[in-house]
């Protein structure tokens, strides 16, 4: 055996244990970050997907016109000022005839939702027909019975301690034996706005707030982030040091933390410019500044990727460096480009900090209709919803952060499509 | 060893034909270093670099990068109209950044200097009122490694056309297209394929496409800075066959580092060295009697 041969042998043991342990750790750091990660989605869809459901009570409300003040044929303004919710204690009190007494009857007419009286408003109105008769059907029951039957009320605590009554537990039994209590999927979770009952709260004007607030940032920072890209990338000279200093400056913003954002969005552009507070184009605009540093990075990588021998074949052509650019280089980089853009907007839709700077925090009742409406978006929905007492929101809160989450992962898969899709080889 | 020079009379061309050839005699264990030291006294290069009535016509011509680095020295060459002229030489010679001045491609190089005279057709191709873009569509390029665009076949021969609006229907450009693919010896190939994507041809025939889309706007010269070098010698015979027949319409300057190539195909050879251009002649010439000890080192293998 020759001298290299038996030195190589003596180390072979040592250098393969040595890759062994390497990739032992590279495992289990995989591991543990999935478990981390398993862990999230688990207490999350685990809390979440019972948000999406919602107690609802089967009511046989009689329409007669006694109850309402309005009889068939009645016009739209008359219906809106009728009496539903006589109509609807009335039918709670059919079904609970035993029932007397006013604090009694309070509790009683508690089991069903405040807006069980809108939602049947809204269905004679769409169906006068309805009127003088009998509709059943089923209404949103109140978050506390919801609460029970989700099984987060506990009966063998004292009463004293809970806060649903014996007398309540006792009817929504009565209830449950007649099979007039039922969990079913709650669209009003998609169709309502905010509200401070959480049976009746949805995510419909926070969507649309994020909706909207993507839409400006997308609008500014894509064909701004992506010009600006180009030019640092295929027109700014080389080795300047203004170009260089722009180049540490956004490599630098893109590390800012993002309140600061907001705190200069507060200061620019609601005080200095005036832009309404509260609104998606605030802060469309103060997403964008944090988005723009992401874009532009992304957009440059994905320029300096395409090959320089598309270039030259290019001007060696005669395409002047514009046509150089929009025939071959950013078609090219397109895919990389769109794959950053997407990436740097789900981080603005998951964006929190910044919007809690320029009033998109409110309260918000209307669904907006345009980027001056006061609004609010999911994520800060769900940092409200998790500040909120009620024990029903809990579930909300998770069931928001599911729909936000659904929506990046949507936007992730798509960049990942964009890439598989239009990515080109040479 | 006296090779100074400075006119340009036939006369002086001869003597420093034969002053080098002395050198040669004299041979033995000359040391080469010495002689490239006095390459920077070579007012002119050996041979006949100048022409009656030249398509280009270079004087003095240095490229610098970065302002420190002198890529080229003081060359001075013309280069005849319907020609194939070869510039050899080894590696960062200088030959293909001299190439690469002639359609000004140095320009989009940062830092990169160019000074002397150029003159394509007696107009002054670095002149301020120069239009880079006009200069390169009668100058076209092929590359070293086969660049199509990753478009389809028929686009990338009809780019230049469609660039400069050298057709005014569809039909005109069909039929620039198959004339291109047909002269670049192409077309037979790939007529039932015009619409699938030039990258998915083989080496030789993204070499012979990118020709193709070099000549569809009729230029007058073609530059080729090493069209073989990533070929097979199959691939390789195709291309220099067709570089003879294209010789008819154009005017052709090829870099290349295979010195049985340079004296198949082409009529003049340009031999750089370290950024001087030593010798130029007729390829025979400087195949068979080499004017200078550097040529001959080169061409018989001594070193490069």
């Amino acid at each position: 055996m020759s001298k290299t041969t038996e030195i190589v042998k003596a180390g072979l043991a040592r250098r393969y244990a040595r890759e062994r342990r390497f990739r032992l750790f590279g495992l289990s750091a995989i591991i543990i970050s999935m478990l981390f990660l398993a862990t999230l989605l688990f207490t999350i869809f685990n809390q979440g997907i019972s948000g999406f459901s919602q107690t609802f009570i089967k009511l046989d409300v009689v329409l007669s016109e006694d109850l309402l003040g309005v009889g068939p044929g009645a016009t739209e303004t008359q219906l809106r000022s009728a009496n539903f919710a006589a109509a609807i204690n009335q039918s709670l009190y059919t079904l609970f005839p035993e029932v007397s007494g006013r604090s009694d009857k309070r509790n009683l007419r508690k089991l069903v939702s405040a807006n069980a009286q809108y939602r049947l408003m809204g269905l004679v109105i769409d169906d006068p027909d309805l009127l003088g008769r009998t509709y059943s059907g089923w209404f949103l029951a109140d978050d506390d019975i919801d609460t029970y039957i989700k099984g987060h009320v506990d009966r063998s605590v004292p009463e004293a301690g809970r806060r649903i009554t014996d007398q309540t537990l006792g009817w929504i039994d009565r209830l449950e034996a007649e099979a007039r209590l039922e969990k079913r999927f709650n669209t009003e979770f998609f169709t309502n706005n905010d509200s401070r009952e959480p049976e009746q709260a949805g995510i419909l004007s926070a969507l649309a707030g994020s909706f909207y607030t993507m839409l400006v940032t997308l609008l500014l920072s894509f064909p701004i982030g992506v010009a600006a890209a180009i030019y640092l990338e295929e027109f700014a000279p080389k080795n300047n040091w203004f170009v260089d200093l722009i180049e540490v400056n956004i490599n630098n913003l893109a590390a800012v933390p993002s309140i600061v954002f907001g705190l200069l969005g507060l200061a620019v552009f609601i005080q200095f410019f005036g832009v309404p507070r509260s609104t998606p184009l605030v802060g469309g605009l103060v997403l964008t500044l944090m988005t723009l540093p992401t874009i532009i990075i992304a957009s440059r990588a994905a320029l300096k990727a395409v090959p320089p021998s598309i270039r030259e074949a290019a001007f060696g052509m005669g395409a002047s460096r514009v046509q150089t650019v929009f025939h071959h280089t950013l078609p090219l980089a397109m895919p990389g480009i769109l794959t950053g853009t997407i990436i740097g907007m789900a981080q603005a839709l998951g964006e929190t900090a910044p919007l809690l700077m320029i009033g998109m925090i409110a309260f918000i009742l209307n669904t907006p209709e345009g980027i001056t409406d006061p609004a609010t978006v999911l994520p800060v929905q769900v940092y409200l919803w998790s500040d909120s007492p009620e024990r029903a929101f809990t579930e909300k809160t998770s069931a928001a952060i599911i729909v936000l989450l659904g929506f990046l992962v949507l936007m992730n898969l798509l960049a990942v499509l964009f890439r598989k899709k239009f990515e080109r080889r040479w | 060893m006296s090779l100074a020079s400075p006119t340009l009379d036939t006369g002086m061309t001869k003597q420093l034909n034969t002053t080098p050839g002395t050198m040669r005699q004299a041979g033995g264990p000359l040391d080469i270093e010495t002689v490239v030291e006095e390459l920077k006294e070579l007012p002119q290069p050996v041979g006949r670099p100048l022409l009656e009535d030249p398509k280009y016509h270079t004087r003095d011509v240095c490229v610098f990068y970065n302002e420190t680095k002198q890529a080229i020295f003081n060359v001075n060459l013309d280069i005849g109209r319907n020609e194939v002229i070869a510039m050899i030489g080894p590696s960062g010679c200088g030959k293909s950044t001299y190439l690469r001045c002639l359609n000004r491609m140095n320009d989009t190089i940062a830092g990169c200097r160019v000074t002397g005279e150029l003159l394509l057709d007696g107009e002054n191709v670095y002149a301020r009122s120069q239009d880079p873009v006009l200069l390169r569509a009668r100058v076209g390029m092929v590359f070293q490694k086969p660049n199509p665009f990753p478009k389809s076949i028929y686009d990338n021969v009809a780019y230049g056309p469609r660039l400069h609006g050298l057709a005014n229907n569809r039909a005109e450009l069909d039929a620039i297209v198959e004339d291109s693919l047909t002269r670049a010896g192409l077309f037979k190939e790939v007529k039932d394929r015009l619409n699938l994507p030039g990258t998915g041809l083989s080496g030789g025939q993204q070499q012979r496409l990118c020709i193709a889309r070099a000549i569809a706007v009729s230029p007058e010269v073609i530059l080729m800075d090493e069209p073989t070098s990533a070929l097979d010698p199959i691939a390789t015979g195709i291309i220099e066959e067709l570089i003879d027949t294209l010789r008819q319409s154009f005017t052709i300057c090829i870099v290349t580092h295979s010195m049985q190539q340079a004296a198949r195909i082409s009529q003049r050879t340009a031999y750089f060295h370290m950024g001087y251009l030593v010798e130029v002649n007729d390829t025979d010439t400087v195949f068979t009697n080499p004017g200078h000890l550097l040529t001959e080192n080169y061409i018989t293998g001594r070193f490069g």
